[in-house]
């Protein structure tokens, strides 16, 4: 009793191929379209709608739906269902991402597919619930203990909320570990037309399943991919998982430091070899521009708000707006330095993707911030005064 | 019982683990050892067993084991364990957890999955401390033992973890010791045969933990330590209700098996209608 992507059952529950729905909608319908068939899940301000949507349409889609107990189990669940073989997500905000970190590790230690969408809001503590915030950008990173690599995205949209949690379904299962959606309750409360893709318009990756027989497969020995072949619990494979760090047979290492030192660095390299093709941004460039807008997510709308009204007034300006946040893309922002004096950098927080930005930058340029907490968006004009500011 | 063990060695334990981590004394393999007789009477396919633990020395178990094993993180083998049986209803669901491990940092999880009823099998290693990180005092230690967090004696109630387990809503419980071997496979597979959630507590032998601290001893002394420090449920329900309320020892024996909705079940109801 396994589940079966059914393409045509899946948009027959999504409905109509245009819809005007809300960020926290258009992430459930990317996951459908995905083929996720496990949710769990516990509800919080500005997520629930995921949950709630999740819990309408995922049983007629052919997967599973579970309110857990709280956010640790939630990312416990998900986490044996995807040993179990389904494609596996939870949603949640800050409080429930911090209570998720401890599980986040084992999944990226134990090579876990799944993903994890934060809609964040508003913090440090309970905060704002209903105000959202770029305040998990520095979480989502190193929210767990110990060297590790993550995949983190950030949509600036309704639709691309959608188109990123289809990549992010498709970067877990590729690279066999846990993938952030970093949303915000902006994003997820915003309203806006969605257009379901076409088959053929986008791709499904699904894991890699083991090529030889039991006698011969080895659980966590990679090929040059660096990414080993995962086997399904229950398939006769006999594997065992551990977060304890393991030989590539699976079996507990604890005091060796060459075991240790081969396994995570493995884990970090599978992830920052690929950065080139994990990296997404969006490339906006004038010949001759001196300064630039860099953003990301909810706050890159008024940024690009910003960037037309400059360019109105004969301003030459550039805009990066980055998709992928982790890991960062460092290149392209080393390519934005280079090109300008300065570059500006409206965050709704008190400064978090600024560090690693002026440390891709080195010196280059130099780095400006733009911060803004407690809620409501930037405004355009409150972008271009910074810059007139600081000009 | 010995050669019953070679065959069982034979057929199930992973070689490449052995020797095992546990102490001279430590019952933890005891319960290894019920535990897989238990599926090898019950026919059960291992291929179609997972065998799932959170943190501690009850949890190592599943890597002993030559089959698919998830060992989690501390207290929420449950939660994990929620996810493997709810993703595929075919797979059979074995959980070796501590005190510690599943009453302490998991009891959430332990009380959540008992109110589901969902089909599992949860064998509760109970040594009355934390073994693993040096003998702790645990939700379990006796009132006055003495732990190394509980160095002038435990001052708290301990907690009744089958108790606990029936109010929570579970559907098989059941208390024996190590030294009840067969009454102990037997409460295992009736725990298999169980379609819901059953929770069965063992209690077992740490000398190097709870028995150095305590002057319990090892080996065959810590045996009828725990044989003295318990009773049979018949003959507790046979005392006069006066003498019941003034009883201090362990209750043992089986104290629940009855049937009722299954969540996966139910679960998976809504999946195909």
């Amino acid at each position: 009793m396994r589940h079966k992507y059914d393409e045509k059952k899946i948009r027959r529950v999504i409905g109509e191929k245009v819809q005007f729905v809300q960020g926290d909608a258009s992430a459930v319908y990317g996951a459908l379209l995905a083929g996720c068939s496990f949710f769990a899940g516990y509800p919080i301000t500005p997520a629930s709608e995921t949950a709630e949507l999740m819990s309408k349409l995922l049983p007629k889609a052919g997967g599973v739906y579970i309110q857990m107990e709280d956010e640790i189990a939630s990312m416990g669940a998900i986490i044996g269902a995807s040993w179990a073989g389904a494609k596996t997500m939870t949603t949640t905000s800050g409080p429930g991402f911090s209570l998720m970190q401890e599980n986040i590790g084992y999944a990226c230690m134990t090579e876990t597919p799944c993903v994890v969408i934060d809609v964040q809001r508003s913090g440090p503590s309970t905060g704002q619930p209903t105000e959202g915030s770029q305040g998990d950008m520095m979480q989502a990173r190193w929210g767990t203990h110990g060297d590790h690599e993550i995949i983190a995205l950030s949509p600036n949209s309704v639709q691309e909320t959608l188109d990123l949690t289809i990549e992010a379904f498709n970067l877990s299962e590729k690279y066999r570990t846990p993938v952030i959606l970093l949303t915000d309750g902006e994003i997820g409360h915003l309203r806006e037309k969605c257009v379901m893709p076409e088959k053929g318009e986008f791709e499904i990756i699904d894991r890699k399943g083991p090529t030889v027989g039991r006698d011969k497969y080895v659980p966590f020995q990679a090929d040059e991919s660096l990414v080993p072949s995962m086997a399904r619990f229950g398939d006769g494979y006999h594997v065992y998982v551990t977060g304890l760090t393991h030989v590539e047979k699976g079996y507990p290492s604890t005091s060796s430091a060459e075991d240790h030192d081969r396994l995570v660095r493995r884990l970090v390299d599978k992830i920052e070899k690929n950065r080139k093709s994990i990296t997404m941004v969006e490339k906006d460039y004038q010949k001759g521009s001196k300064i630039a807008i860099l953003a990301y997510g909810a706050s890159a709308r008024p940024s690009a708000a910003a960037v037309r009204k400059l360019r109105r007034k004969r301003k030459k300006v550039d805009f990066l707006r980055l998709i992928t946040i982790w890991p960062f893309p460092n290149e392209e922002v080393r390519e934005l330095a280079d090109r300008v004096d300065r570059i500006y950098v409206p965050e709704m927080n008190l400064g978090q993707l600024v560090h690693p930005i002026r440390e891709a930058a080195e010196g280059r340029a130099k780095i400006i911030q733009v911060p803004r907490i407690g809620g409501p968006l930037h405004t355009p004009k409150e972008i271009m005064d910074a810059m007139r500011k600081k000009a | 019982m010995f050669n019953k063990a070679r065959k069982i060695k034979e057929k199930y334990i992973q070689d490449e683990m052995w020797p095992s981590i546990f102490c001279v004394g430590c019952g933890v393999g005891n319960v290894l050892n019920y535990t897989l007789r238990a599926v090898d009477e019950k026919r059960i396919d291992i291929d179609k067993v997972v065998f799932v633990s959170g943190i501690g020395c009850s949890s190592r178990l599943p890597g002993y084991i030559d089959a698919d094993g998830l060992h989690t993180t501390h207290g929420r083998a449950i939660a994990f364990a929620t996810g493997v049986k709810a993703a595929d209803p075919d797979l059979h669901v074995i959980i070796f957890t501590g005190d510690g491990d599943a009453a302490g940092i998991g009891g959430n999880h332990l009380i959540h999955a008992a109110r589901r009823n969902i089909d599992m099998t949860v064998i509760c290693i109970n040594n009355f401390n934390y073994g693993m990180t040096g003998g702790q005092v645990s939700p379990t230690t006796p009132t006055g033992g003495f732990t190394t967090t509980s160095p002038y004696g435990n001052i708290e109630i301990p907690f009744d973890l089958c108790e606990l387990a029936m109010g929570a809503g579970a559907t098989y419980v059941a208390r024996w010791t190590v030294g009840y071997p067969y009454e102990t496979i037997q409460a295992v597979k009736r725990g298999l045969d169980n379609k819901g959630f059953s929770f069965i507590e063992i209690i077992t032998p740490c000398p190097t933990g709870y028995g150095k601290r305590n002057e319990i001893g090892e080996g065959k002394e810590y045996w009828e330590w725990c044989k003295k420090n318990t009773i049979l449920k018949s003959k507790y329900e046979a005392l006069p209700a006066k003498e019941r309320r003034k009883e201090k020892r362990i209750v043992m024996g089986e104290f629940r098996n009855r049937k009722r909705e299954e969540f996966v079940e139910e679960l998976w109801k809504l999946t195909k209608a």
